[in-house]
C-alpha cells in the first residue's frame, strides 16, 4: 500500500482542483486533544486523540437556481480527498436547487494561511497532572472523594474555495472541572473553569475551594419547593444564556415557533425583552473568548447556510439595553425577515450596565436566600415561553444575613432565562465562566455575571445528594 | 434478509494495522491491548415546507489502541491508515498509560471473556439506506411536508432523515477478532401551526430503529400518521389548559420509553452507581448495596437489559471489548436484581453475571475510548395483559400520554419531569379530547411504585433514541427501549404555563 500524506493546504488545493462542480469549498479541520478523567481519587480513563476531518461542499448551477452537496469524511491523502470531492459533486448534481442559494463569498486570505496546524498533546498537563496526583492523596487523607476531568483540544480550520477564499483559524478549547463528595457521599460540591492553555489552572487551589464548600455543607437544612431569593453564579447564567442564544434562530422566530416570535407574525426585534442595562452579545475578538472570525458551515439548516461560508464575523448585539436587537441569521433568513445578516458566533457575553464587584457582594447583601453552585439537565419545556426545566446540582447553600450558614437540598426548577433577565434585582461584574451543562462538548466560551433573582421558581425537591 | 459486510470496509487494511499495533504493544510489555478500527457512514437530510433545507453525508474512518499497562489505562487514536502509524499510536497509548500510572491508585482489571477468533456479525435490515439515492429520500420527506401543510391548522412542516452505517473491527491480544456492521435509521416529521394567541407543534411518534430503508417504505404507517397529525394539531391548538393536580396516567410506549431510559436505564449502569460519572452524567440512587432488596416498583415490574433484540439500536453481536452480547434481568418482581456492565465494571463486582461482563462496552467513534453504555433496557408486557383501551377504561379521571417531547432528571435519577406530544383527558374510562400545557413530575421509585398494570404483548413497542449522551469527552449512543402501554395511579401533573408565570 502506498500512502502519500499531504498538508492541509495541499488537501484544500487538490480538492478544489479535482472538483468538476461550478464552485467548490474544502474545509479541513485538524484536531488534536488530550484528556484525563478521574473518579474516587484515582484516574479512570484518558486519551490522546488526533483527527483530520475534511468537508467538501460542491455547488452546481441548474434550472431554478444552485444546488449544494456536502460530504464530510476522514481524509489524510490526496486520493481520499478526491473521493470526497467526487461524492460532493455527485450530491450537488443530484440535489434540487437550494432555497438558501446566494453568491459565494470571494477573495479573502487569512494571515498565516500557509502555517501548519497547531497541535496539543498530553504534555499540556505537565504541571497539572502531578498536582492532580497530590490532590487525590490530600483529598483521600482528608475524607474527600474527587471526580473530574481535564480536556484540551486545538483545532486548526482551513477553509478554501474556488472563489478565492483561503481562511485559517486556530481554536484552543480546554476546561478543568472537579466534583468533590464527603466520604459518606451525602454532601457534594463542584468547581469548573474554561481555559485556553492550562497555564491558569491550579488543581490544588480548586481542591481547597472544594474543601471550603464541603464545609459549608456540614450543616444540612431541608427546604420545601417554592419561590426563593436566589443567587445564580456565573456558571449558571452561562448555562441559561447559551440556551437563550441557541433558541434565537431568526427563521424559527419569523415562522412563529419561538419565544422571539411576535404574534400573529414577525419577530420581537426592537421590543424590550429584558431589564434596562442588560446586554447580550457575541464578539469573535472578545478576550479571552476569541473564536473564529469567519463563518464555517458544513451543512445548511435553519441557522446556518453553506453559501455563507467565509463571511466575516464581528461583534453582534443580540440584546442591547434590554431590547432585542438581532436574531441568528443567514443571508437567506435575512432576506426573509428584512433584518441585517447576523450569523452565529461561537461565544456569548452577558453584561449588565453599571454592575460591579464579585458574587461575594451579592451574598453579603442577601438577608435570606439561596446560593446555587450550578444547574443541570436543562431542557426546553415550552418554546413559546422559552420555559426551561432543570435541576440544581452539587451544592445549594443557605444565605442568612449575608453569610453562608448551611447547605439545602436540591430542587427541580422551571424558569425562562429571558424572564430572569427582566426580574433580577442585583448583578455582579461579568467574568469568564464555564457552563456545566453545555461547556464540555458544545459551548465553552461564555462570560457572565452572577445575578440575584427575588422569586426563582423551585418547582419541587430533588433528593439527589 | 440481512446483507454481508460492506466490501468497501472489508478492503480497509484493518487486519495488518491491528496486527502491527498489538505486536508493538506486546513488545512494550502491556498487560492488555485492544485495537479497534471503525468506519461510520452517516447521512442527514432536512426538508422544510417541501424544500430541501440541507443534506450532508459523513464518512469517518479511524482507529484506536487501548492498553492496560502498569495497572493503568492508556488510550490513543489515529487516522492515518499505515502500519507505521498503528505502531506509533500503540506507543502513544503506552506512554499515556505511563503518565496515568502515577495517578492511578486502584489498578485496572478486566473481567475474563472467552476468545472469539475471527467472527462476523451484521444487523438485521433489508435495504441499506446508503444504496438509496439522496434524491429519493428527499422526495419522500418533501412529500410528507407538503401533505402535512394541506391541513388547515398547519403553517409549516419539517421532515428529517438520519441514517447510519457503522462498521467495526476489534482485535485484542487474547486472540478475539470481530468484524461487524450495523445499520440504523431515524425518519421523522413535525407539523407546526398557530392562532393569534397560541402556537404549537406535533411530531411523528415513529421510533428510530435498527432497520434499513424498508422502514420508510413499509415498516411504519406513515400515511395514517400524516393524515391524522394535522387534525390532532388543530384540536391541540383549541384544547383547554390542564388543571394542575394529581391524575392517573395511561402512558403509551411512544412516551414511556424515555421515562424508562432516564429512570431505569441510566440508574442501573454500574459505572454510574459506583461514581465514575459523578462529575458529569451523575450517579445513581440504585447503589450496589441495595441489590436484591431495592423495591424499584410494584411486583408486576419486569425490566430486562439486552443487546440482542432484533432491530434494537444497542443491539450488536460483540461489544467494543470483544464480549458476546446477552439478555439479563435488571428488575424482577419489582426488585433491583441486575446492572449493566463492561469488563472493568464486571471485575469490580464478580458476583454479578458469574464474573463476566454482560457486553455493554461501546465507543461512539474511533476517536473515543469504550465505556459502559446502555443496553436496550425494556419493560416486559404481561403475557395475558390488557389492551390500551382496557387500561383507559379503568381510569375515572386521568390522562392518556402519547409521544415524547421534553425530558429532564436529576443527577441521582430521583426527580424527573416529562412532557409529550399528545395528552388526552380520560373521564370515566373514555377519552374526551386533548389537553395543553401538561408535564408529569415524579420521583423514580414513587412513580414505578404507582404502576398498577402493564398492557399485553400487542401493546408493546420498541422505542428509542439516537442521541443518548454520557462520558467525558462526550459520547453519543443509540439505544432502544421496549415497553407496553402502562397504567400509573395518582401522578403529579404540572401546568407548564403556570410554572412559567410569576
Amino acid at each position: 500500500m502506498t500512502t502519500i500524506l499531504a498538508t492541509a493546504q495541499e488537501l484544500v488545493e487538490r480538492g478544489l482542483a479535482a472538483s468538476s462542480a461550478d464552485d467548490c469549498m474544502v474545509i479541513v479541520r485538524e484536531s488534536t486533544s488530550a484528556n484525563l478523567r478521574w473518579a474516587n481519587n484515582t484516574l479512570t480513563t484518558n486519551g490522546v486523540m488526533s483527527d483530520r476531518g475534511v468537508t467538501v461542499v460542491s455547488f452546481v448551477r441548474k434550472a431554478g437556481g444552485t444546488a449544494a452537496g456536502s460530504v464530510t469524511g476522514s481524509a489524510t491523502t490526496p486520493d481520499q480527498v478526491g473521493d470526497l470531492v467526487a461524492a460532493a459533486d455527485a450530491a450537488a448534481r443530484d440535489a434540487e436547487p437550494a432555497e438558501d442559494a446566494n453568491e459565494l463569498v470571494r477573495d479573502r486570505t487569512s494571515p498565516g494561511w500557509e502555517d501548519p496546524a497547531v497541535p496539543t498533546d498530553v504534555t499540556v498537563y505537565d504541571t497539572v497532572a502531578p498536582a492532580l496526583g497530590e490532590a487525590f492523596r490530600r483529598a483521600g487523607a482528608a475524607g474527600r472523594v474527587l471526580y473530574g476531568f481535564v480536556d484540551h483540544e486545538i483545532t486548526t480550520t482551513y477553509l478554501g474555495s474556488s472563489t478565492g477564499l483561503r481562511l485559517r483559524h486556530v481554536q484552543p478549547t480546554g476546561h478543568f472541572a472537579c466534583t468533590a463528595k464527603n466520604a459518606a457521599l451525602t454532601n457534594s460540591a463542584w468547581v469548573g473553569t474554561a481555559t485556553r492553555d492550562f497555564t491558569d489552572v491550579d488543581p490544588l487551589a480548586y481542591d481547597d475551594e472544594l474543601a471550603r464548600r464541603l464545609a459549608w455543607g456540614e450543616r444540612r437544612v431541608e427546604l420545601p419547593a417554592g419561590r426563593y431569593d436566589t443567587i445564580l453564579p456565573p456558571t449558571a447564567l452561562a448555562d441559561l444564556m447559551v440556551d437563550a442564544y441557541w433558541y434565537a434562530g431568526a427563521r424559527d422566530a419569523w415562522e412563529g415557533q419561538s419565544f422571539y416570535s411576535k404574534r400573529p407574525t414577525g419577530t420581537k426585534i426592537g421590543e424590550r425583552i429584558a431589564a434596562p442595562g442588560v446586554n447580550l452579545f457575541s464578539d469573535p475578538t472578545h478576550d479571552p473568548l476569541q473564536c473564529s472570525p469567519f463563518l464555517v458551515a458544513s451543512a445548511s439548516s435553519s441557522e446556518l447556510s453553506v453559501f455563507d461560508n467565509g463571511l466575516p464575523l464581528e461583534r453582534t448585539d443580540w440584546i442591547r439595553d434590554g431590547e432585542l436587537r438581532s436574531l441568528v441569521q443567514t443571508r437567506h433568513t435575512s432576506g426573509m425577515t428584512g433584518e441585517p445578516v447576523t450569523p452565529y458566533i461561537d461565544n456569548v457575553v452577558l453584561e449588565v450596565d453599571g454592575a460591579t464587584g464579585p458574587i461575594d457582594d451579592l451574598v453579603a447583601g442577601t438577608e435570606r436566600g439561596l446560593l446555587l453552585t450550578c444547574l443541570w439537565y436543562i431542557r426546553m419545556v415550552d418554546p413559546q415561553a422559552l420555559l426551561l426545566t432543570g435541576l440544581t446540582r452539587d451544592g445549594v447553600y443557605l444565605v442568612e444575613n449575608g453569610e453562608i450558614t448551611g447547605a439545602v437540598n436540591n430542587f427541580r426548577w422551571n424558569e425562562s432565562p429571558v424572564d430572569l433577565l427582566r426580574r433580577f434585582s442585583h448583578a455582579s461584574a461579568t467574568v469568564p465562566s464555564f457552563s456545566r451543562e453545555w461547556g464540555d462538548d458544545y459551548f465553552s466560551r461564555t462570560a457572565t455575571p452572577a445575578i440575584r433573582v427575588p422569586d426563582f421558581n423551585m418547582s419541587s425537591v430533588s433528593q439527589a445528594t | 434478509m440481512t446483507g454481508a459486510i460492506d466490501p468497501s470496509f472489508l478492503s480497509l487494511p484493518y487486519r495488518v494495522l491491528g496486527d502491527a499495533a498489538l505486536a508493538r504493544a506486546a513488545d512494550l510489555g502491556v498487560q492488555h491491548a485492544d485495537f479497534r478500527l471503525e468506519r461510520i457512514r452517516s447521512q442527514r437530510v432536512l426538508v422544510r415546507d417541501g424544500a430541501l433545507q440541507g443534506a450532508a453525508e459523513g464518512d469517518e474512518v479511524g482507529f484506536a489502541v487501548r492498553v492496560v499497562h502498569g495497572g493503568a489505562w492508556g488510550f490513543a487514536t489515529g487516522v492515518v491508515l499505515t502500519e507505521e502509524e498503528a505502531r506509533r499510536v500503540a506507543e502513544t497509548a503506552v506512554s499515556v498509560a505511563e503518565v496515568a500510572a502515577s495517578m492511578t491508585t486502584r489498578p485496572v482489571e478486566l473481567a475474563p471473556e472467552p476468545v472469539y477468533d475471527d467472527v462476523t456479525w451484521v444487523s438485521s435490515y433489508d435495504v441499506n439506506p446508503f444504496d438509496v439515492p439522496t434524491a429519493d429520500k428527499t422526495a419522500v420527506l418533501a412529500d410528507w411536508t407538503v401533505r402535512l401543510c394541506r391541513g388547515s391548522a398547519v403553517d409549516h412542516a419539517t421532515a428529517h432523515l438520519l441514517a447510519v452505517q457503522e462498521n467495526k473491527y476489534y482485535a485484542d491480544l487474547a486472540g478475539t477478532r470481530t468484524t461487524q456492521q450495523r445499520v440504523r435509521l431515524q425518519p421523522g416529521f413535525e407539523a407546526m401551526g398557530g392562532t393569534s394567541e397560541v402556537f404549537d407543534s406535533m411530531a411523528s411518534i415513529a421510533p428510530p430503529v435498527g432497520r434499513g430503508w424498508e422502514y420508510v417504505t413499509g415498516g411504519w404507517d406513515w400515511d395514517a400518521e400524516i393524515d391524522e397529525v394535522p387534525d390532532l394539531l388543530a384540536e391541540k391548538l383549541k384544547a383547554p389548559s390542564v388543571d394542575a393536580g394529581r391524575y392517573d396516567l395511561v402512558i403509551h410506549p411512544s412516551n414511556l420509553w424515555l421515562t424508562i431510559h432516564e429512570s431505569i436505564g441510566h440508574a442501573t449502569e454500574l459505572d454510574r452507581a459506583l461514581g465514575y460519572e459523578a462529575n458529569y452524567a451523575g450517579t445513581s440512587f440504585a447503589t450496589p448495596d441495595k441489590l436484591g432488596t431495592l423495591e424499584y416498583g410494584t411486583p408486576i415490574m419486569h425490566v430486562t437489559g439486552d443487546r440482542t433484540v432484533e432491530h434494537g439500536l444497542a443491539t450488536t453481536g460483540y461489544d467494543d471489548e470483544g464480549v458476546a452480547t446477552q439478555q439479563w434481568d435488571i428488575v424482577r418482581g419489582g426488585v433491583l436484581v441486575g446492572y449493566q456492565l463492561d469488563r472493568p465494571m464486571a471485575a469490580l463486582m464478580p458476583d454479578l453475571n458469574d464474573g463476566r461482563s454482560n457486553g455493554c462496552a461501546f465507543a461512539d467513534s474511533p476517536g473515543h475510548i469504550p465505556i459502559q453504555r446502555m443496553a436496550n433496557v425494556s419493560l416486559q408486557p404481561d403475557p395475558d395483559g390488557p389492551s390500551t383501551e382496557e387500561l383507559i377504561s379503568r381510569v375515572e379521571r386521568g390522562i392518556y400520554v402519547v409521544g415524547d417531547k421534553s425530558w429532564s432528571i436529576d443527577m441521582q435519577r430521583f426527580n424527573f419531569q416529562f412532557t409529550g406530544q399528545r395528552f388526552f383527558e380520560i373521564e370515566d374510562g373514555r377519552l374526551t379530547g386533548q389537553l395543553r400545557d401538561v408535564a408529569y413530575q415524579a420521583t423514580t421509585t414513587e412513580f414505578w411504585g404507582s404502576l398498577e398494570a402493564v398492557g399485553g404483548p400487542e401493546t408493546w413497542v420498541l422505542g428509542g433514541a439516537f442521541n443518548c449522551g454520557k462520558a467525558q469527552p462526550g459520547q453519543v449512543a443509540a439505544v432502544s427501549h421496549g415497553c407496553p402501554t402502562s397504567l400509573f395511579r395518582d401522578v403529579r401533573i404540572l401546568n407548564t404555563t403556570e410554572e412559567g408565570g410569576q
